[in-house]
């Protein structure tokens, strides 16, 4: 057992929530209203145009799963599905999402019911810090997909040919997400695994 | 407790629990995304402290000089800004504790993106606009930044690794008369470059006042050190400072001090009244805070023919800020291999670069790049196996101090089973002979080496009404699976299943730990977890009406005699206590070994390296959990690996700055630079370390690392670059024709 989840605190002003000026005399930032679907449930946000998806799931949603390493796509923590499709979403802006259907980390499972994938980086300790770990996951998720849609790579030898399930093609794929701690051989054991169930 | 003597059987013997592969007990909350992080301590649910407003640094434009001027006036009348705090508005804060950068305040700057201002608003994206519509002139100064121009300058460092006492030289024997005289030798150069920590969660604080007291949520390995050195910045009592930090996104050294974040986070909330929440943002990171510090080493060796080291010598240069300290990389060098001449020092060049300071084996990751390289050479040079090099060098004592035995050493064991595991008996001693298709193949190892640190380390343990069991400490999981073994611990101790045992971390509230750094973490914070529980198991005892020294804790239950009784019969019970050390580390040299084997292949046509195998055979008193063990390892191998072929900061030499200051620039490994790594574990517990028995590993799995690579890129092309990182443009020129 662990303790340590935070303890839950009310709080007098929802986060993030569109913010006026303070300060005397300056335009308020232009706003846009936008909804979308974030692991099945409908979120209408109105936002600065500003704002990232990155940011809208995290600072206005509260699903903090998704991790803000760089904020400028080089590390791949903030991984999310789009319509089914991989991103960084500290790369686009919430704005242009109208519409789409979102999976985060915290769609995918929980702590008493985890996704395979979650589970099987659980039983190959792939992961040490946990911070890549979430957009680890949600990469490893899309990229089986990817392979089983027969998306080519750079590693195969005739991108013709149907993709294998292959460590080479894991680390290729994988490649966008950095994990300074290291667990990249065991990742791949987990990823591994669950491609093989 | 104190631990004076060498520990006898314990209760951690059974091992029913302690040393069993065990996955995280946090493993569900990090692969969920529900362990908060600090920047995450946000909102309806997972909030700490309501009306977090954000704050966002602003970095000096400079390396050195001073500011002129400021003007704030447009960014302060941006929407959603609620106030600035400015450098030039405060006094220079006093140094925190082991950082010699300034930190904030005053208007002189002494590096590159030091931090000159804090902006606060009600949004990220509004704090972010104003702070780029700050106005700066500077007055900048010439600075010093190329350590190859600044090394002949160097000066000999005192024993600390300063500038401030007597030069300090090893100096046994007769180095230069015996390196005269020996038959075979090595003299050469090499560098290292400057690397960045890169850990993935960036600095994160959130600051909160109440009154005359701070609490700061944060990202921080050293909690107790840092909430002293936090109050001594502020001018503050201790006392009323509070810091917290269950989950930390990476460290690797970078994280032991306080750093920007958290300062001008405290800061900026006292100027708006409100909590301040701040991420550093990413680009801030290689240029505001530290590095590890790139070297000049050179090695001299001398041997006789049946490879018996002579004559040793190896000395380092490396930069560092006014009153910084060197990097300690001849640190293994005093201890790792027997020689009966021997010359050992360091050199400091004074610099303007940003801070270097601790990264992750300070010391011994450059050091033993170069060292074990150097070894190499000298093998060839006496047509001689590479490990058989390092066994005939082996000494079971201090070079320097023959009487100081080590506690234990088992790295002969270590390259041997290595060697055997590895198929070393494979690879071709003459280079550039293995080709397989356009590759060029080789095999190449290193001894890793890295010190076993003795520090008091304080824990509380509470039985709960229902027998099960909470432990606190200040303690912090890195990503180095603390939160496991201390419950390993603890349930070792207290006869309990491990899911009986809840573990709280991070808190400064909480008796005061080891804290993660120098891979002392794990043994000092298990034995301080462990006096805690032998100071409750005698609570209990005396309580349950038992004799403590026969009282037996097994299965939930406490035995002694004929009588047995629930742990839950003894009611809330709570135990305080910590671990200290006698001199046992002063009578024996405890250290940590490894035989590191690796194989590459290069391109022939471009140069390219890529790791195809590595190994690594460890030696570390008792392994706690093989499965967080193995781990600490690998990622000590991946980053040996960034530091052979790809990491460096690049320095610009005319304005003072690592231009590369991000994720895409600063390159580290990735998942295709990386192969399965295989990690095996001897077990030697080490009785004179601790109760536990064990010894770090965090660090031991880097040490080494990078020169077995560079040994197997040797071994693969026949060209020996001494320069790291081994970039194909470094032997593209030289390697062999293609056919």
């Amino acid at each position: 057992m662990l303790a340590g989840s935070g303890a839950a605190v009310a709080l007098t002003q929802a986060p993030g929530v569109q913010a006026q000026g303070s300060s005397g005399g300056a335009a308020t930032p232009p706003t846009m209203p936008v909804s979308f679907t974030v692991n099945g449930k409908e979120a209408e946000l109105t936002l600065d145009t500003r704002v990232t998806l990155l940011d809208a799931l995290r600072e206005h949603l509260e699903l903090t799963g998704s991790k803000k390493g760089c904020d400028h796509g080089q590390c791949g923590a903030c991984t999310v599905m789009v319509n089914g499709t991989r991103i960084n979403s500290c790369l686009s802006l919430a704005v242009q999402h109208q519409g789409d259907e979102i999976t985060t980390i915290e769609g995918l499972g929980t702590p008493d019911n985890l996704h395979p994938m979650q589970a099987a980086f659980v039983k190959h300790d792939g992961y040490q810090c946990g911070y890549c770990t979430p957009g680890q996951i949600c990469s490893a998720v899309a990229t089986l997909a990817e392979i089983r849609a027969g998306i080519p790579s750079h590693v195969q030898d005739d991108i013709t040919a149907a993709p294998a399930f292959s460590a080479a093609e894991l680390r290729e794929r994988m490649s966008g997400n950095i994990c300074r701690c290291g667990a990249y051989s065991n990742i791949v054991d987990a990823i591994t695994e669950v491609a093989g169930a | 407790m104190k631990f004076e003597q060498a520990a006898g059987t314990n209760p951690i013997d059974r091992q029913k629990i302690i040393g069993q592969p065990t996955s995280r007990i946090d493993g569900p909350l990090k692969t969920t995304g529900t362990a908060p992080y600090a920047h995450e301590r946000h909102g309806p649910n997972h909030g700490v402290v309501p009306n977090q407003s954000y704050g966002y640094i602003l970095g000096a434009g400079i390396a050195k000089g001073r500011v002129a001027s400021m003007d704030t006036q447009e960014a302060a009348r941006a929407p959603g800004v609620l106030g600035i705090v400015t450098t030039l508005e405060q006094e220079l804060l006093p140094p925190g504790q082991g950082i010699v950068a300034n930190i904030f305040g005053g208007a002189e700057i002494r590096h590159y993106h030091q931090a000159i201002a804090v902006v606060m608003a009600e949004t990220f994206e509004q704090a972010r606009a104003a702070a780029n519509m700050i106005r700066v002139d500077y007055d900048r100064a010439d600075g010093r930044f190329d350590l190859a121009t600044l090394a002949p300058q160097a000066r000999v460092a005192d024993e600390s690794g300063k500038l401030k006492g007597e030069p300090f030289k090893v100096e046994v024997g007769d180095f230069a008369g015996a390196f005269a005289e020996a038959p075979v030798t090595v003299d050469a150069t090499y560098t290292t470059a400057d690397e960045s920590h890169a850990m993935m969660e960036p600095f994160a604080s959130i600051a909160a006042w109440e009154g005359e007291k701070l609490t700061v949520w944060t990202s921080n390995q050293m909690i107790a050190w840092s909430k002293g050195s936090l109050a001594k910045m502020l001018g503050m009592k201790p006392e009323n400072v509070r810091l917290d930090s269950p989950f930390i996104g990476g460290g690797f050294g970078a994280k032991l001090w306080v750093r920007a974040d958290a300062v001008l986070a405290a800061l900026g909330a006292k100027k708006v009244g409100r909590p301040v929440r701040i991420a550093m943002q990413r680009p801030l990171v290689a240029n505001n805070t530290s590095h590890r510090p790139a070297t000049i080493q050179q090695v001299k060796l001398g041997a006789t023919p049946d490879g018996r080291l002579t004559a040793f010598h190896h000395s380092s240069t490396s930069g560092n800020l006014p009153g910084g300290d060197v990097e300690v990389a001849t640190q293994q060098s005093r201890l790792l291999y027997a020689a009966p001449n021997r010359e050992i020092f360091m050199k400091l060049a004074v610099n303007d670069l940003p801070e270097g300071n601790a990264m992750r084996a300070p010391g011994e990751a450059p050091g033993l790049m170069v060292l074990e390289m150097a070894m190499d050479e000298l093998a060839e040079k006496l047509g001689m196996d590479p490990v058989e090099l390092r066994i005939v060098n082996d000494t079971q004592v201090d070079p320097e101090k023959p009487e100081r035995p080590f506690s234990e050493r088992h790295l002969v064991e270590c390259l041997r089973r290595g060697a055997e595991e590895f198929g070393w008996n494979r690879r071709n001693p003459k280079p550039a002979q293995v080709r397989d298709g356009r590759w060029l193949v080789g095999m190449g190892m290193a001894t890793g080496f890295r010190n076993s640190m003795a520090t008091k380390s304080a824990a509380r343990v509470r039985l709960q009404r229902d027998g099960s069991l909470v432990v606190e400490t200040d303690m912090t999981d890195i990503g180095t699976g603390t939160y496991t073994i201390l419950a390993q611990t603890a349930a070792e101790m207290m006869g309990l299943p491990l899911d009986r045992v809840t573990v709280r971390l991070g808190d400064s509230d909480d008796p005061a730990s080891a804290g993660s750094g120098g891979q002392w973490g794990a043994a000092n914070s298990t034995s301080g977890v462990y006096a805690a529980c032998v100071k409750l198991r005698t609570a209990i005892a005396e309580k349950l009406g038992m004799d403590p020294t026969t009282a037996d804790f097994t299965d939930g239950e406490v035995r002694a005699g004929n009588r047995s009784a629930r742990l839950s019969d003894a009611g809330e019970l709570m135990a305080e206590d910590r671990i200290e050390f006698g001199d046992l580390d002063k009578q024996y040299q405890q250290s940590t070994f490894a035989g590191h084997f690796c194989e590459v292949a290069v391109d022939s046509y471009t140069g390219e390296v890529r790791v195809h195998r590595m190994l690594a055979v460890c030696e570390a008193g008792r392994i706690l959990n093989p499965v967080t063990a193995r781990s600490q390892v690998i990622g000590g191998m991946t980053m040996g690996v960034g530091s052979a072929l790809m990491e460096e900061l690049a320095v610009d030499t005319r304005f003072g700055l690592f231009v590369n200051h991000d994720l895409a620039g600063y390159e580290v490994p990735v998942h295709a630079d990386i192969p399965h790594q295989q990690v095996i574990f001897l077990d030697h517990p080490d009785d004179k370390a601790n109760p536990l028995k064990a010894k770090g590993v965090g660090e031991l799995g880097l040490c080494g690392v990078g020169a077995a690579v560079a040994n197997a890129i040797y071994n693969a092309t026949g060209v020996r670059v001494r320069d790291y990182p081994i970039t194909l443009d470094k032997h593209l020129e030289k390697l062999p024709q293609v056919a």
